[in-house]
């Protein structure tokens, strides 16, 4: 009965974030192209193609709350998924280029052509071809998540140190796709693209088309996750995210569920990267930097951990300040991020939407958020310290 | 009272007379041999005036016989053809000229010749004879009253060739008694002789050579052992492949030795941007993703106390790491209270909710150091023991990476000992230990909690001090090391201070060992790859904690 009210409130929300994507998807283009420039109703181009990158960043933030709000699993290196994506996409772009470039050779890219290269590398080729490269753009990413997460899971790295490799991870990727001979553009990565499946990449409804996708990518994405959290193998997940080793005692795998949520977090974050690049025309190793896949954890943690619908709500909220922070009060920006960070740990642990169900459940007299994750208590004095030698600790530890 | 005052320096003025006058005497009798030398060989005013006509590989002969003629002149004559100042006169004799247009000497006695009145001819030559001229005059030094400038020589004159320069170098050998020098000369006689400058030389003296040159052992001796073309017989033959085979060896071990000790010197620079994390997330379980920011505090430190100490007394500017290191420490520590009591005590518990607090912390204090004292690099200078550097064996050794590897070290083994044996150090050891038991003891463990805290940023604002030495001093300095450092951490074991060391300096070593095969770049993936695949076997580190510890 109780479970019947949850799912209620829950499938009320989703109905407005299916709604608000719908209504985004349609107004935005609309008062894009219709009114004319300079029309009070007229939305810039620049204003669209932002959107679009906020969507993008929304459906990274919803992929890293799948992992991290459900499961329990903090990724620091997210966006080494979301880049690999970018990558893949970068490199249909670049063969789509065609003799277009500076050197005008027909077939290799720039680059390749100023490092006095003769052909395409292997892993080069195919990425002319756009559904192989969307292909790659969900499955390389999904791959190394998986090999990575089987190694992971399987040996039971978990908690901070699980987050130290993931760092380790991206900022391994980092360097390697700094190296020129890596073959992806080195320090420049990839860039000045023209077309898009024939369209011109720059032309007004080609981006419009874009931000549609993007959209729909990010309305698809919630779909899936929220299949996945709202089925019985949801359950499990939030089970090992609360108390691991109990599902492990219970029968359960924990190591399979989590490899599994990895790696479908890992295709989400790699499908924001391929939509991301067109539509800011450009991927280069910096999106490898660990800062960067940090800040995604904040825009989580900001939006609501724990809840698909404040994963997207902190994917746009935290980047529309930053756009606003940066463009306005440039030196301000990362004092408002960092503080930012320390608000939302000490005083809103389960970010804007958290807090708002709960205070919204409170009023109806009902506990409305299943999924938020229990937070211990401030300071509970036994904490923090690892076990010392010999001196077995008390199992219930895993509870807390 | 003025007696006694000055005496000491009395003393000290006899002391004088009697060197100069020693040094005298010395003159003297180098003068005189090279008196008879001078004799024995009467054809140096023939050979010197074959010069101007002579071609430039006769002129080479030349000049090497004139070297080994060992007459007074030789050298003024060499340098003079070298440096393009000796001239022929119309009159067949040989001038050397100390400037452009004159005044001219007569190159075999010095006399000052006055003005000419037709203009000298220049004896050209051309850079390969430049060269060994050099060679050839460096060697001439040998007969030098000074040690060091003879000790020069004596090694400039191992890559010298010819007969004249080996006849130089035998006679100098006769009357050398520094051993060094004489080691020297012997291992520049040797490879003289392998380079075919004598060609009676026998095999037993060739085989001599071989094995001096061996007993040398740098790269040079091999290049000299592997281009002779004296190894005619199957002996000789054996004996030079054997030496190489040797030197080999020998060099690559040195190679080793010297890989060691960079990947030591950046062990160290690990070990100390670790080693405040080791205590901090070692010992308390706090993920501070600040801890970066400690060291850049303690970086920023120095560069202050310095600008303090140019300006208002510079007298101390030697000494202003004797007060950057406890001020850093007492700036990075009170940061690092401050911090403990304002935000971590509330997340103990959270470990991955700390994480983030701190990062947005760190974002802070990048800006704010931004903001103060502006996006670009500070300069802070080294002290002038920490510049330059020695030659042990075949390694070079530069001072700075040698104070730093040493001071990390003092580092390590203080918090040791402070953790070991200090009042405090057992109380902290107690609360990480068992926190109700210790509380229940008296221990106030909130203060605990915050002074460890302390401790550990403290000791990291000590790694600024030390790597602001080496790195730049900028907002960017922490972030550069964060990774690395909880790298260390993980990999060497959390909770445990050696398994920081033996981290910091396996990877150190790894890394550095790793660079000439792999590049910088790919070195450094490979060593993230490797304990990405370690934590995996390992979760726990190389040395974990044994417990039955179920969850992080």
């Amino acid at each position: 009965m109780i479970t019947n009210r949850l799912m209620n409130t829950r499938g009320t929300l989703s109905f407005y974030v299916y709604a608000i994507l719908l209504g985004t998807a349609l107004l935005v283009p609309l008062f894009n192209l219709l009114p004319p420039e300079g029309s009070a109703f007229h939305l810039s181009d620049y204003t669209v193609t932002l959107l679009g990158k906020y969507l993008c960043f929304a459906l990274l933030a919803l992929a890293l709350d799948l992992v991290w709000g459900y499961c329990g699993i903090l990724s620091l290196g997210h966006c080494a998924f979301f880049a690999l994506g970018g990558y893949a996409m970068g490199m249909y772009l670049m063969r789509m280029i065609g003799p277009r470039g500076v050197y005008g050779d027909p077939i290799l890219p720039d680059f390749m052509v100023f490092l006095n290269w003769d052909e395409l590398p292997w892993y080069w080729l195919g990425f002319d071809n756009f559904l192989f490269a969307m292909l790659m753009a969900v499955l390389v990413p999904g791959a190394l998540a998986f090999v990575f997460g089987l190694l992971a899971f399987r040996s039971r790295v978990t908690g901070v140190y699980f987050s130290i490799i993931t760092q380790a991870l991206t900022f391994a990727l980092m360097l390697a796709f700094f190296r020129n001979d890596m073959g992806f553009g080195g320090n420049n990565g990839l860039t000045d693209f023209k077309e898009i499946l024939g369209f011109d990449i720059q032309a007004r409804s080609t981006r419009a088309g874009l931000f549609v996708a993007s959209v729909a990518a990010l309305a698809a994405g919630y779909a899936i996750c929220r299949a996945i959290v709202t089925s019985k193998l949801g359950k499990v997940l939030l089970a090992v995210r609360d108390a691991e080793s109990r599902t492990r005692f219970l029968g359960y795998r924990p190591d399979r569920y989590k490899l599994f949520v990895w790696t479908v977090s890992a295709c989400l974050a790699g499908v924001a990267g391929a939509l991301y690049v067109p539509q800011v025309g450009i991927i280069n190793p910096s999106e490898f930097t660990p800062a960067n896949s940090i800040e995604a954890v904040v825009w989580v943690a900001v939006g609501g951990r724990g809840t698909l619908a404040g994963a997207i709500l902190g994917g746009v909220f935290v980047n529309g300040m930053k756009t606003w922070f940066t463009s306005s009060f440039p030196d301000m920006w990362l004092f408002a991020l960092g503080g930012l960070f320390i608000f939302v740990t000490l005083l809103l642990p389960k970010g804007i939407l958290g807090t708002f169900l709960d205070y919204y459940g409170k009023r109806k007299g009902t506990g409305t958020d299943v999924a938020a994750p229990i937070a211990p208590a401030a300071a509970p004095p036994e904490a923090p310290a690892p076990e010392q030698e010999g001196r077995p600790r008390e199992l219930e530890r895993a509870g807390a | 009272m003025i007696a006694a005052s000055l005496k000491p320096r009395a003393g000290l003025l006899a002391a004088t007379v009697c060197l100069i006058a020693a040094l005298f005497i010395c003159a003297g009798g180098n003068a005189k041999a090279e008196e008879e030398l001078a004799a024995e060989a009467p054809a140096f005013e023939e050979l010197v005036a074959a010069l101007p006509d002579a071609s430039f590989d006769e002129k080479a002969a030349l000049a090497d016989t004139i070297a080994g003629t060992g007459h007074p002149r030789a050298g003024a004559v060499l340098k003079a053809l070298a440096g393009g100042d000796l001239y022929a006169a119309g009159n067949g004799r040989v001038i050397i000229a100390e400037g452009r247009k004159g005044p001219y000497k007569d190159a075999l006695t010095g006399e000052d010749m006055g003005d000419l009145e037709d203009r000298p001819s220049r004896i050209i030559v051309n850079n390969r004879l430049r060269g060994s001229l050099r060679d050839l005059v460096a060697l001439i030094n040998l007969s030098s009253p000074e040690k060091d400038r003879r000790a020069g020589a004596a090694a400039a004159a191992f890559s010298a060739s010819g007969q004249g320069a080996l006849r130089t170098v035998e006679r100098a050998l006769e009357h050398e008694e520094d051993e060094d020098i004489k080691a020297a000369l012997e291992e520049a006689r040797a490879a003289m002789l392998l380079r075919g400058a004598d060609t009676e030389a026998d095999e037993a003296a060739l085989l001599d050579a071989v094995e001096t040159l061996r007993g040398r052992g740098d790269p040079d001796a091999m290049s000299v052992l592997m281009g002779t073309e004296l190894a005619r017989t199957p002996a000789m033959q054996e004996a030079v492949d054997r030496a190489v085979a040797k030197i080999q060896t020998e060099l690559k071990m040195w190679d080793a030795a010297q890989n060691v000790y960079y990947g030591l010197s950046l062990g160290s620079v690990l070990l100390l941007a670790a080693i405040g994390l080791a205590i901090t997330f070692g010992v308390m379980g706090v993920i501070n993703m600040a801890h970066g920011e400690m060291i850049m505090l303690g970086a920023y430190t120095t560069y202050m106390v310095q600008q303090f100490l140019a300006s208002s007394a510079p007298d101390l500017m030697q000494y202003s790491l004797v007060f950057a290191v406890p001020a850093a420490f007492l700036v990075s520590g009170a940061a690092g209270v401050a911090i403990e009591r304002s935000i971590i005590r509330f997340l103990y518990g959270r470990p991955l909710e700390t994480l983030l607090a701190t990062w947005g912390l760190s974002l802070i204090l990048q800006q704010a150091i931004r903001t103060i004292f502006g996006p670009t690099n500070k300069q802070v200078t080294a002290p002038d023991w920490m510049s330059g550097s020695f030659e042990l064996g075949l390694m070079s050794i530069t001072y700075s990476r040698l104070w730093i590897i040493l001071f990390s070290l003092a580092v390590f083994a203080l918090l040791l000992a402070f953790i070991k044996y200090t009042q405090f150090g057992t109380q902290m050891r107690a609360v990480t230990q068992n926190r109700p038991m210790a509380a229940s003891m008296g221990v106030r463990t909130n203060w605990v909690d915050a002074l460890t805290f302390g401790l550990g940023s403290g000791v990291a604002g000590i790694a600024g001090v030390a790597l602001a030495q080496i790195d730049n001093v900028s907002p960017n300095l922490g972030q550069s090391y964060i990774i690395d450092s909880f790298l260390v951490v993980v990999f060497g074991g959390v909770g445990n201070l050696w398994g920081t060391l033996v981290g910091a300096m396996t990877l150190g070593v790894a890394n550095k060992f790793l660079e000439p095969y792999a590049g910088a770049v790919i070195g450094k993936i490979i060593v993230l790859i490797f304990i990405i695949l370690f934590i995996q076997r390992r979760p726990r580190g190389l040395f974990a904690l044994k417990g039955r510890s179920v969850e992080a």
